[in-house]
């Protein structure tokens, strides 16, 4: 990370006018966005306020009808998802995304594959990938996963695919990490573990979280942006926008 | 970090692959194969490793790659016209005729993937069956396929300039090595590391691309190795048959090939290969009698979808019995 701290505001990843338009619907309009290294940024909004669908522009998994992309100092409008991938933003899904088919172990080591050149040898045996295991443990052992090594991903609990589905995007070691509600369905516990793995992760990367849990939001998220039909409502600190009337009128109302 | 984990989902191990079992049936077919010449009509049985590594190559695609291809026909006949045009017309040795013949395919495979690999499903087929249809007339009108006559009396010539081919013996070991080639490079392309990430493109795309992966192009790496694969049994049948054919790029060719890997079982290295043996068993027998060839072939196949869901052999890994062996079937 060279000689800059970690605690100067440095911004990785801007979105400027960002929008998009399902045919006639606009889902998302007029987004400015700053996630800063270092720093974990929430964006949190009611049901269908169009978190998923910014994250969707973020990565280009959608092509954003309007406004500009940039990440890392890079103009990322027009590139293609798999390149935004190797650039250094990975995200996960609101969906759990794991390999079903494969171990917990493999599934950890496809991300591993790639950085270390192991991903298009059509004519070595599957035991070259043996030597990927040592930082692939060591990822599961962060996570406490180790017990469920050899176990297919599919036959994990709920929780227990998202808790690998981090472990996953990590292996990337990315500079920015965009999780979308990677809570969801977790209990107490491991909502517990996976806020402070986060928290730990986000020293020296950056974090842009979607999530409902408003506890977890206000304990590890530096900024917080509100969304509402698809536009920003309000921006923050976790205080000012907790203040802030129309926020409380627009979500946290709904909030259970 | 350790951290106490008392929930309800206890490790399941992945199952041991019982290879002992996998080996004494490897072994048992092996000798099978071996005998099977001087029991049986040696050119049916030709005939049936070079649909059988044609289903394989094409299973390679829609089991291993989640690319249903209704194209195949262009690189198992194209491959033969090559390969039967090389070794004819130009004298070069079999082996070598066959090389171009897998190069054609490949290079066929190239293009037809580069254009079609971006689609997805229904589209995808429709694009490469489109495509072959195009080749299709192209094999029609060219001079050098000779239309509709195809090119005829193709000799088997000697195989590294030694072992004569026009025997039928050694025709049938070659056959058979080229067949335990084929199915090697398939079973070493499928658990490779790039394996392992077709594996993963399959189940979760998006996923494998929010990882770094272009998945458009580890696929177009899938479709040329099964063109290049097709081809190579395309190219082994010309000279089994000593005839390269328009039958072999139609649709319908495209078709069988489908028809095939699904009976046997999509995603297993075997089931294509059971999938080809019953086909060609049946055509055969068929052949000789007064019943309708496509109409039973389609009745054999409904009757086997309904009741095999996953194919032959998927569903005898899936028993209970191939669970007991130690097979595991995927779907
Ligand atoms: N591909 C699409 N085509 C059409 N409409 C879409 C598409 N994706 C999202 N939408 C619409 O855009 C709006 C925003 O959806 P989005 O999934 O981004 O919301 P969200 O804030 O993530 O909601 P949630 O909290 O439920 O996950 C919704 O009205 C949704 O129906
Ligand atoms: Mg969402």
């Amino acid at each position: 990370m060279g000689m800059v701290a970690d605690h100067e505001p440095r911004v990785v990843l801007s979105a400027r006018g960002l929008g998009k338009d399902f045919g006639g619907f606009t889902a998302v309009n007029n987004v400015n966005l700053d996630v800063q290294h270092a720093r974990i940024h929430a964006l949190i909004g009611p049901n269908g306020a169009g978190k998923t669908t910014v994250f969707n522009l973020l990565t280009k998994f959608l092509q954003p009808t309007r406004g500009q992309i940039t990440l890392l100092g890079t103009d990322i409008t027009r590139t293609r998802p798999d390149k935004v991938a190797r650039m250094g933003m990975v995200r996960s899904f609101q969906i759990s995304a794991v390999f079903p088919h494969l171990t917990v172990l493999e599934n950890v080591r496809v991300a591993l594959q790639r950085p270390a050149e192991l991903a298009v040898q059509f004519w070595r045996p599957l035991k070259t990938l043996n030597q990927l295991n040592g930082r692939a443990e060591v990822l599961l052992e962060d996570l406490g996963l180790t017990r469920w090594r050899d176990a297919r991903a599919a036959d994990l609990s709920y929780g227990r695919k998202r808790v690998l589905e981090i472990a996953t995007t990590l292996a990337l070691d990315p500079e920015v990490l965009l999780l979308d509600e990677p809570m969801a369905g977790m209990g107490q516990e491991d909502v517990r573990m996976v806020a402070e793995i986060i928290r730990e992760v986000a020293r020296h990367r950056a974090v842009l979280m979607v999530e409902h849990n408003l506890s977890v939001v206000a304990d590890i998220c530096h900024q917080v942006t509100v969304l509402q039909r698809g536009e920003i409502l309000a921006h923050g600190d976790y205080a000012t926008v907790s203040a802030d009337p129309r926020v409380r009128s627009a979500y946290m109302g709904t909030e259970d | 970090m350790a951290r106490d984990t008392s929930h309800a989902d206890e490790p399941v191990a992945a199952r041991p692959m019982a290879g002992a079992v996998k080996i004494a049936l490897l072994l048992a077919a092996a000798g099978l194969l071996i005998a099977a010449p001087f029991f049986l009509y040696p050119i049916f049985l030709m005939k049936l490793l070079c649909f059988a590594l044609f289903a394989a190559a094409f299973n390679l695609l829609l089991g291993y790659t989640g690319l249903l291809s209704f194209g195949h026909a262009t690189f198992f006949g194209g491959s033969a016209y090559f390969t039967a045009h090389a070794v004819k017309v130009w004298g070069w040795p079999p082996e070598f005729g066959i090389l171009l013949g897998v190069a054609g395919a490949a290079a066929l495979g190239l293009v037809m993937g580069a254009i079609a690999i971006r689609r997805q499903g229904i589209y995808f087929a429709m694009i490469t069956l489109a495509l072959s249809q195009m080749f299709f007339f192209f094999c029609l009108q060219a001079g050098f396929t000779h239309g509709e006559d195809g090119i005829q009396s193709v000799p088997r010539g000697h195989l590294f300039g030694v072992i004569d081919l026009s025997q039928t013996t050694n025709m049938y070991f070659f056959v058979l090595a080229v067949f335990a080639l084929g199915m090697l490079v398939i079973w070493r392309f499928v658990n490779s590391p790039f394996g392992m990430i077709l594996k993963a493109i399959r189940e979760n795309e998006a996923r494998a691309i929010s990882l770094g992966y272009s998945v458009a192009e580890y696929k177009l790496g899938a479709f040329v190795m099964s063109a290049a694969l097709a081809g190579l049994a395309g190219g082994v049948k010309a000279l089994v048959f000593q005839f390269a054919t328009l039958t072999d790029v139609t649709w319908q060719m495209s078709g069988e090939v489908i028809l095939m890997t699904l009976l046997g079982g999509i995603g297993t290295l075997v089931g294509p290969v059971v999938g080809a043996g019953l086909v060609v068993t049946l055509q055969n027998y068929l052949a000789t009698s007064d019943f309708p060839v496509t109409i039973i072939t389609g009745l054999v196949f409904m009757a086997c979808v309904l009741v095999f869901r996953r194919g032959i052999v998927g569903e005898f890994y899936a028993s209970r019995l191939g669970r007991a062996l130690g097979f595991t079937s995927e779907r």
